[in-house]
């Protein structure tokens, strides 16, 4: 273990590793005898972000906002429609499969699913050795004893080298597709819904597997979640994504203390707490109303402007940009919360926008709901309940 | 990461440390895990039933392959005429049962007087060869091309899945006869029945592989979405990589299936097609073409029908109930 950490200690703590410009992904969606293309599903449409060396990026939003997409985007296992990806500041957007072997060794994917990330034909040990078959390398005596390392690294035992894997369970699986993407130590790892397929009590052991991990081998992440505690529990910084864009990017404690985008907001009053008491401190849970609409037409203007309780006309007209309104929060609205209003002549609400959205008091029959977030609560526990304390006394 | 939390780490980290302990003390024998090819093998050596089948396979195979051997033991061979053996008036054998003796085992054929055991025992190289044969060629056409269509997708997908639509809407045995009959004797250095054999073998396996075309496609559709072909492709895997050795290796199960189920209804076709008189010639002995001889003796003579049809009967329904044995213990979700 010692060898890798220093290994991927060569880039220091804070440079940029990855840069991402203008990325988009649009699939054409194709009709008639001729193949014709009549529209597309703009699922990632036009995101810039940075990853730093050893920080985690957390992503979140609704299913169908483009974050998986976007995860494929970055490991190139899809080609981007426009935009670049730069890592260590070489231009990977475009290279094709031979040219990107050589950066797979440092960028590597956790899958979602641990039942379909493992190739029901291959044993263990084949499946953790491919990376270093595919890619030519003999680690330091041979792959087998670095198959069985890995498998202890990750808490597995190693004599299971020839076992298959319906032979273990789903959060030993995922272990597996941890091991895996860890064989070439790579600097840095994108972890697609690493844990919302497994159990609540597998997901904490899983999560807290990568936060050792990260601090022994000097590890990036971005992780894809859509759980939000998950997120706050491993992120330093955090995106929150609404149709194929960032909507807000922001430190974790900026973001969850004061959210400025009303989606972001609107998403954290979801969070559930576990806590009862605690929970008066919460006034309400915001609602929003109707489904995200459809990525082939997104909304002209902000994209949110449809489910937004603040939209006003410009929100139907122009774009709002991605600006740093607070050190190291970033935000793309007319109108954030938390902050000044960014286009304060426009004070004529749409119409829409007074019935977007309930307001559900909260305290009454939310004690079920309160297991998702118990995994990850206890730590951020007295911060939390200050953070939200601040979030609804505004 | 910033936010400590170690309770549920604890549980994790002494168990790995527990479980390299014991790794330790274990030494070198290492946990042998059991493939999902074992596992259908345990599940085949329980079901009776297709056990029973594929013996049968197996002594009809041994059958095939020692015939000369077998014919030699009971002292016959399949093209000696006999005809001291057969009654002059009716030309069917004399005595009971088709002429059924202790030298004869299931009697002697009319007219010619040959013996009907070593024609059937000679029989069953046609029926096996031609089987077999024509069920590789449609493997491996219909593997390579629903393989091709199932991975590639796109105008490759469409043109391959057309022709495999036309093929099945073909007459195929209209065709085949056609064909047959218009062969001529002599073809890349085999004459008379070799001509005949390869032709039908070819013929069959062409008509044949649309089946596990489809088959293949699909299946190869639904596995390249799986997140271990991702998987693959993220550590640099190329086209060939995924196809040999993520996708390949998950196709051989059905491959398998429609194999097994494959080769009764060639030996079917092979039996129907020299029933016909459009397979192989007399007097090289086939089961089907015994069948189609003895319809003019079916009221005089009914053991010379009996014979040949419950040979077919009784390998087909041998290949069949093996087959079934076989996909339900490759597919632990299908029927039972």
């Amino acid at each position: 273990m010692n060898q890798k950490s220093t290994g991927t200690q060569g880039a220091a703590a804070g440079d940029v590793l990855l840069k991402v410009n203008g990325l988009q992904k649009h699939f054409p969606i194709r009709k008639g005898m001729l193949q014709r293309q009549v529209g597309a599903v703009k699922a990632v449409d036009g995101i810039d972000f940075e990853v730093r060396s050893g920080e985690t990026l957390g992503v979140v939003g609704e299913s169908g906002c483009g974050k998986s997409t976007m995860g494929r985007l970055i490991t190139r296992l899809l080609e981007p429609t426009a935009g670049t990806v730069e890592f260590e500041g070489r231009d990977i957007t475009h290279l094709g499969v031979s040219g990107m072997r050589p950066m797979r060794r440092d960028v590597q994917m956790i899958f979602q699913d641990p039942y379909s990330s493992l190739n029901p034909r291959h044993t263990i040990g084949t499946i953790v050795g491919a990376p270093f078959r595919l890619q030519g390398v003999t680690p330091e005596g041979g792959i087998k004893k670095e198959v069985q390392r890995l498998l202890e690294v990750v808490g597995l035992n190693p004599e299971h080298y020839n076992r298959y894997p319906h032979e273990f369970s789903g959060g030993q699986r995922q272990r597996i597709g941890i091991a895996r993407a860890l064989a070439l130590s790579p600097k840095l790892v994108i972890a697609d819904e690493p844990v919302s397929a497994l159990d609540v009590s597998i997901q904490a052991q899983v999560v807290n597997l990568l936060d050792d991990l990260q601090d022994e081998l000097g590890l990036t992440y971005v992780i894809i979640a859509h759980d939000l505690s998950v997120v706050r529990h491993v992120s330093d910084r955090i995106a929150v994504m609404y149709l194929g864009k960032i909507v807000e990017l922001a430190d974790r404690s900026s973001l969850y203390r004061a959210p400025m985008h009303p989606y972001t907001k609107a998403l954290l009053s979801a969070v559930p707490i576990p806590d009862p008491r605690r929970r008066s401190a919460k006034s309400e849970r915001i609602l929003l109303k109707g489904d995200v609409p459809s990525p082939i037409a997104p909304p002209s203007g902000c994209r949110f402007h449809t489910r937004c309780w603040k939209a006003t006309r410009i929100c139907t007209t122009q774009e709002p940009p991605l600006i740093e309104l607070k050190p190291g929060q970033r935000v793309a609205c007319h109108h954030p919360e938390n902050a000044e209003d960014q286009a304060p002549q426009d004070t004529q609400l749409l119409s829409a926008a007074r019935e977007a959205i309930e307001l559900v008091p909260v305290g009454r029959d939310e004690a079920p709901a309160g297991q998702g977030a118990a995994a990850a609560e206890p730590a951020t526990g007295s911060e939390g309940a200050a953070a939200e304390g601040t979030a609804s006394g505004e | 990461m910033t936010a400590p939390l170690h309770e549920p780490t604890a549980d994790a980290a002494p168990s790995a440390a527990e479980e390299a302990s014991l790794a330790e003390a274990g030494g070198a024998q290492a946990v042998q895990g059991r493939s999902l090819g074992r596992i259908a093998w345990e599940r085949l050596k329980r079901d009776k039933l297709a056990l029973t089948g594929g013996i049968v396979v197996l002594v009809l195979i041994v059958i095939a392959i020692l015939a000369p051997a077998i014919a030699h033991l009971v002292g016959q061979d399949p093209e000696t005429h006999h005809e001291n053996l057969i009654d002059p008036l009716f030309s069917t054998p004399k005595g009971s049962l088709g002429g059924i003796s202790g030298d004869h085992l299931f009697g002697v054929e009319p007219v010619s007087g040959r013996d009907v055991f070593a024609r059937i025992v000679y029989g069953s190289r046609v029926s096996l060869l031609v089987g077999f044969l024509s069920a590789v060629v449609a493997v491996i056409i219909g593997t390579v091309l629903g393989i091709l269509a199932g991975f590639f997708g796109g105008w490759v997908d469409a043109a391959i899945s057309r022709v495999m639509d036309g093929l099945l809407a073909f007459p195929q045995l209209l065709f085949i006869i056609a064909l047959v009959s218009v062969m001529p004797n002599e073809m890349l250095g085999l004459t008379g029945t070799d001509v005949r054999l390869f032709v039908m073998i070819l013929v069959i396996g062409f008509f044949g592989w649309p089946y596990i075309g489809r088959v293949v496609r699909g299946q190869t559709l639904s596995l390249r979405e799986r997140e271990y072909v991702e998987a693959a492709r993220s550590l640099g895997a190329g086209r060939l990589y995924i196809l040999f050795k993520e996708l390949l290796p998950n196709l051989v199960a059905p491959i398998i299936v429609y194999t097994t189920m494959m080769i009764p209804t060639n030996i079917l076709t092979e039996a129907a097609l020299s029933f016909l008189g459009v397979g192989v010639k007399p007097p090289t002995a086939s089961w089907g073409q015994m069948l189609s001889s003895a319809i003019d003796y079916y009221d005089s003579d009914p053991m010379y029908m009996v014979i040949p049809g419950v040979a077919i009967f009784i390998t087909v329904l041998a290949f069949n109930l093996f087959g079934d044995g076989v996909r339900d213990a490759l597919d632990p979700k299908g029927s039972r």
